[in-house]
């Protein structure tokens, strides 16, 4: 068809499947993420310590170059503790890297008023909440978990069966942990930002609710005598969760189970704010 | 309760002959109230409007917007029901928009994008295939007068090209109905014609029923051929302009000068044809009888020597029927 003609025709080809649509915006979203510079760099950084941790395994594995170099094989044992402190440091490298993505997904839609646009088409506010979050979730998934289980296999493949059966759990809270921690970063950012509608302003504040929330958690403690402070502090939350799930020996003033029904809540406020602003058009009552 | 409204019913006139090949019902409203908070926005609203080109119109705080935005879904209502193409606007909203292209009042466009990657993105999201969308995206912007500007970005662009580029949009999966609320909304004389043309053009080309919604009498009266005044969110007239305007041709004014006396032999002769005749001095107002043309006129006036100066059909513009409407 030459688009030189300038006549309208209507459409009478096939549609593509009503699922598929959201995927639309998360291939859009995600084109439009990495024509930046400086977030390509910093997704390529998230790479280096899961690299780094990969050369670990195979070295701890390689006894002729450990004994050339004068260390004994037992310096670093790969464990659950090793598994949980590679969580750690992607879990914050996961949480700088949704500061700098996250409101950019939804704030400029809301700040330009193309929710209508997206809204007038068989396309629901689940579908867009879906297709948006989805942008983060692939990329936090991208640094925590799938890195996180190339290195369980890789220290499988070298262990051997024994160590894998008796380690298999490793992988599943692996995945459990990262997959909290993905959906309580993508909630919180897609939230501040559909409420503030400025990226930079969501931004700041997505970091002002983890460190200042930190803040205002010790002040609770302090000033009222308690440990309900902590619930204020989502990282602590987290942090406690994955203690259980990678089963490391310390101990928490709040209780595990505590600390999950706390972070679903904050999942559900942030739902519930996301699906209250998320509107072709808001209502003034 | 209030009634089924057909055209003309709410002005009180006389019941007109339906078009010889009615379109089927467009939007069918059955006491839809829409209510925010304690607002009554949409109270009871009972028509089914038919016309290829429907025009909303009402003033500033009517309720247009609401009655659109309630009939894409975007607001529930209060009570009552509504059908677009006979899909129930409560249970059948993905069916509705499905067949719907709308271009909203206010800006709405993502600023970073280029037009061409934006209106392909829409055209996916309403379910074309990744490469029809492309194709389709480039014809819209073409369609629409933006060619030369589809790669850059929409952020850029004047408050006449993003109107465009909103309606590229609305356009481009081929919708069954395209939804207009204020397509002239700032635009400068020129675009608001460009703008005005391609609408006729669209509705002309018969492959989509438009709903204009606007406020300005002269858009409806140029783009549609029905109208439907909305005052305080209720419907306060709904008529055919079609058939309005067919109407008003049967209205003359005559402004003659003769021979002394003759302009009554004229009059009476006049109204031996069946027509009714108001005189003042020189100047006739008649209502011509069915059968009765103006060469009639003329040549009655040519054999009692009456000199016509000047005839003129009255018609009632769309103001006319608008402040009748508000006035009632």
């Amino acid at each position: 068809m030459a688009i030189y003609r300038r006549n309208y025709k209507p459409y009478a080809g096939t549609l593509t499947q009503a699922w598929s649509r959201c995927f639309v915006l998360f291939r859009y979203s995600r084109r439009n993420l990495f024509r930046s510079k400086f977030l390509t760099g910093a997704f390529v950084v998230c790479f280096f310590y899961p690299l780094v941790c990969l050369l670990l395994i195979y070295l701890v594995h390689s006894a002729t170059f450990l004994e050339q170099i004068g260390v004994r094989n037992q310096i670093l044992a790969i464990d659950n503790e090793f598994f949980f402190h590679f969580m750690a440091v992607q879990g914050v490298l996961a949480f700088l890297l949704t500061a700098f993505v996250g409101p950019g997904l939804i704030s400029p839609d809301l700040a330009n008023g193309a929710l209508p646009l997206y809204f007038c088409r068989p396309f629901s506010r689940a579908e867009y909440v879906l297709g948006k979050s989805s942008v983060l979730a692939i990329l936090l998934s991208q640094i925590t978990w799938i890195p996180g289980l190339i290195l369980f296999g890789m220290q499988a493949s070298l262990a051997g069966p024994a160590w894998t059966w008796s380690h298999l759990w490793i992988a599943g809270s692996l995945v459990l942990s990262s997959l909290i921690w993905i959906a309580i970063l993508s909630l919180l950012a897609m939230a501040l930002s559909a409420w503030v509608k400025w990226r930079i302003v969501a931004g700041a504040l997505l970091l002002a609710v983890m460190f200042f929330g930190a803040g205002f958690a010790q002040a609770v403690n302090a000033v009222l005598q308690t440990e309900s402070g902590h619930f204020f502090n989502v990282a602590y939350l987290m942090t406690t969760v994955w203690n259980a799930l990678f089963r490391v020996d310390t101990v928490h003033p709040i209780p595990v189970v505590q600390a999950w029904i706390a972070l679903l809540v904050y999942c559900a406020v942030c739902l519930g704010l996301l699906m209250r602003k998320v509107r072709a058009y808001e209502v003034v009552r | 309760m209030s009634t089924t409204l057909q055209p003309g019913a709410a002005s009180g006139e006389k019941e007109r002959t339906p078009p010889a090949v009615p379109l089927p019902p467009l939007v069918e409203l059955q006491g839809l109230s829409v209510r925010f908070g304690k607002r009554e926005i949409l109270r009871d609203l009972t028509a089914s409007l038919r016309g290829r080109s429907i025009g909303l119109l009402g003033p500033n705080g009517a309720g247009k917007s609401t009655l659109i935005n309630t009939l894409l879904g975007f607001y529930k209502s209060s009570s009552g029901s509504a059908k677009v193409f006979g899909y129930d606007i409560a249970t059948e909203v993905r069916k509705i928009r499905g067949l719907v292209g709308y271009m909203p009042e206010n800006d709405a466009f993502i600023s970073k994008m280029s037009a061409v990657s934006f209106v392909r993105m829409m055209g996916e999201l309403s379910g074309l295939p990744a490469d029809m969308a492309l194709e389709r995206a480039h014809e819209a912007l073409f369609y629409v007068g933006l060619a030369e500007a589809r790669y850059r970005p929409l952020g850029t662009y004047s408050l006449g090209m993003k109107q465009l580029a909103k309606l590229a949009q609305a356009i481009v999966h081929g919708p069954k109905l395209l939804i207009l609320d204020e397509p002239t909304n700032g635009l400068d004389p020129s675009a608001r014609q460009r703008m005005i043309r391609m609408i006729r053009e669209i509705r002309d080309g018969k492959e989509m029923r438009i709903v204009l919604c606007s406020h300005l009498l002269r858009d409806v009266e140029d783009t549609c051929d029905e109208v439907l005044i909305l005052k305080q969110g209720r419907i306060a007239h709904y008529s055919n302009l079609d058939e309005e305007r067919r109407a008003n041709k049967r209205f003359l004014e005559l402004e003659t000068y003769g021979v002394n006396g003759a302009n009554g032999d004229f009059t009476e002769a006049i109204e031996k044809l069946g027509c009714e005749c108001a005189v003042t001095a020189n100047r006739m107002k008649m209502i011509l009888a069915d059968g009765v043309e103006t060469r009639d006129i003329f040549r009655l006036a040519a054999e009692r020597q009456v000199r016509i100066r000047r005839m003129n059909f009255r018609r009632d513009s769309l103001e006319d029927i608008f402040l009748k409407a508000m006035e009632g």
